[in-house]
């Protein structure tokens, strides 16, 4: 059997910190996700606006968003607020800011997409029992909208988590970047730890974003049931 | 006495600079107590008139007046309470699928503020109106299609309406189970004098159950009149085509049998 390097994660504290960046790139991701998620919903219910002027301006929003390749916008937001206003940003900050960016205007068109698919009968027949606004979008449209809101956006919240990989590219020590320093370390010692190493950063991934699409599954049961 | 009164009703769509008539200067009226259809092929403007008589789409022209009220005059409010005199029921049934057959009943009850036990026994009532007491605890999607129109008409009733608006309501059906619907519909008539409107595309419909039928084509009134004399005498175009059509369906069916 090939040297597999598994072995370097057993020395020294090596797992307790890959472990320690797994959090890292967890906290990330679990804070931008509760901020496109808080600022995501209202955003997609304003994107359903009928008002033109409304209308171009989340749009451009959104199309800067998906343009941009996530590191540019890291790097803008890291390097670039520095040099243009002076701002001294922790990167892990930046990476929030950039992620609850990305994050709030994809979030926002799941919303506003899981909205319009309402079928039009349904507000009709919510009124024609007497019901005012109110009760109609709470008691008829949200929990539908929610409903078929929920996969789409745990999908997003896997790739958020994902994604965070590449804010070691400012500096942020995240699981990858662990892993990383750790095959640096034993380079001479145990040439092949790359292999063991990074399996197990994907291992973790994996840890990380399983129990949110059990959850995700959990839940479309539980709706589905009655 | 009319119940409904369509006055000069005009609805125009505004669709990317042009302008869609959905309806063109709509008058008619509906009596008290009786079955009233309305039948024209789709893009005939039929759903857009019944949407008028409870304001779901409001009329870009005209009035409509029901049980002696315009309805474009009335609050936001006053047009709330109205509504729950003018039931509606749908093609897609549109149940409450999170809650059980006796709570979609009770739910128009529970918005018009009615306690919770009074309710459950009124919603039983209604239940066994319509043929459904025994299936009180099950869930919609438990349901077939025609047990749902059911429960959706028993939906109706709890609001204690004068008027049941029918939008396609056996369409998504088979042949039978639209005859007991329609049969339902017909009894629930004759025995608390609720008036019925009914839109369909299918001349069956209104052959089956309805005394006074009007014939929209293009957003305009084609003719109007006891369903005998226009089945019998039919004087527009619109007419004339759907009752061929009707008839040719009849002969593929025979055709059928003959086999």
């Amino acid at each position: 059997m090939p040297n597999l390097g598994i072995e370097v994660l057993f020395k020294g504290s090596n797992m307790a910190r890959l472990l320690g960046g797994l959090w890292v790139s967890l906290r990330i991701s679990l804070i931008a996700v509760g901020f496109s998620i808080g600022l995501g919903i209202p955003l997609g219910i304003v994107m359903t606006s009928k008002s033109p002027v409304i209308k171009v301006i989340t749009r451009l929003y959104l199309e800067v968003v998906r343009i941009m390749p996530q590191m540019v916008l890291l790097f803008l937001v890291f390097f670039g607020t520095t040099r243009a206003f002076g701002w001294n940003l922790n990167a892990e900050v930046a990476s929030v800011i950039v992620f609850s960016f990305w994050g709030c205007a994809e979030m926002a068109d799941l919303v506003r997409g899981a909205f319009i698919s309402i079928p039009k009968h349904q507000y009709e027949s919510a009124k024609a029992l007497g019901m005012n606004s109110f009760l109609v979008f709470s008691v008829i449209i949200l929990p539908q909208t929610l409903r078929r809101l929920l996969p789409l956006s745990i999908n997003l919240v896997t790739r958020m988590i994902k994604t965070t990989s590449l804010v070691m590219m400012i500096g942020v020590v995240e699981v990858l970047k662990v892993g990383q320093q750790i095959i640096e370390a034993n380079r001479t010692s145990s040439p092949n730890a790359a292999f063991g190493v990074y399996g197990t950063v994907l291992l973790l991934y994996f840890i990380g974003c399983w129990p949110i699409s059990m959850l995700s599954k959990y839940l479309e049961k539980k709706w589905n049931k009655s | 006495m009319s119940i409904i009164e369509i006055k000069n009703v005009t609805k125009t769509f505004d669709a990317n600079k042009s302008s869609v008539h959905a309806l063109s200067d709509v008058s008619l009226s509906v009596e008290e107590g009786e079955i009233f259809g309305v039948i024209g092929l789709s893009g005939a403007g039929k759903s857009t008139l019944v949407r008028c008589m409870n304001l779901l789409e409001k009329p870009t022209g005209g009035e409509v007046w029901v049980d002696g009220k315009n309805l474009m005059s009335l609050s936001e409010k006053e047009l709330r309470l109205m509504r729950r005199e003018i039931g509606m029921i749908f093609q897609h049934f549109n149940l409450l699928m999170q809650r059980n057959v006796l709570d979609n009943v009770c739910f128009p009850m529970e918005i018009a503020g009615v306690k919770k036990r009074e309710a459950r026994e009124k919603a039983m009532n209604y239940l066994k109106i319509v043929g459904l007491e025994e299936k009180a605890k099950a869930y919609p999607v438990q349901l077939s299609g025609g047990q749902k129109q059911r429960v959706a008409i028993a939906r109706t009733l709890a609001s204690n309406p004068r008027i049941i608006l029918c939008d396609e309501a056996t369409s998504a059906l088979d042949p039978q189970t639209t005859g007991t619907i329609l049969a339902l519909l017909k009894q629930i008539n004759k025995d608390y004098g609720i008036t019925v409107v009914v839109i369909t595309h299918e001349m069956r419909v209104v052959e089956e159950i309805c005394d006074r039928v009007a014939v929209l084509n293009l957003g305009e009134l084609a003719e109007i009149g006891p369903v005998e004399e226009v089945f019998r005498h039919p004087k527009s175009n619109a007419a004339k085509s759907l009752l061929l059509e009707r008839k040719i369906s009849q002969m593929g069916v025979n055709a059928a049998d003959g086999i």
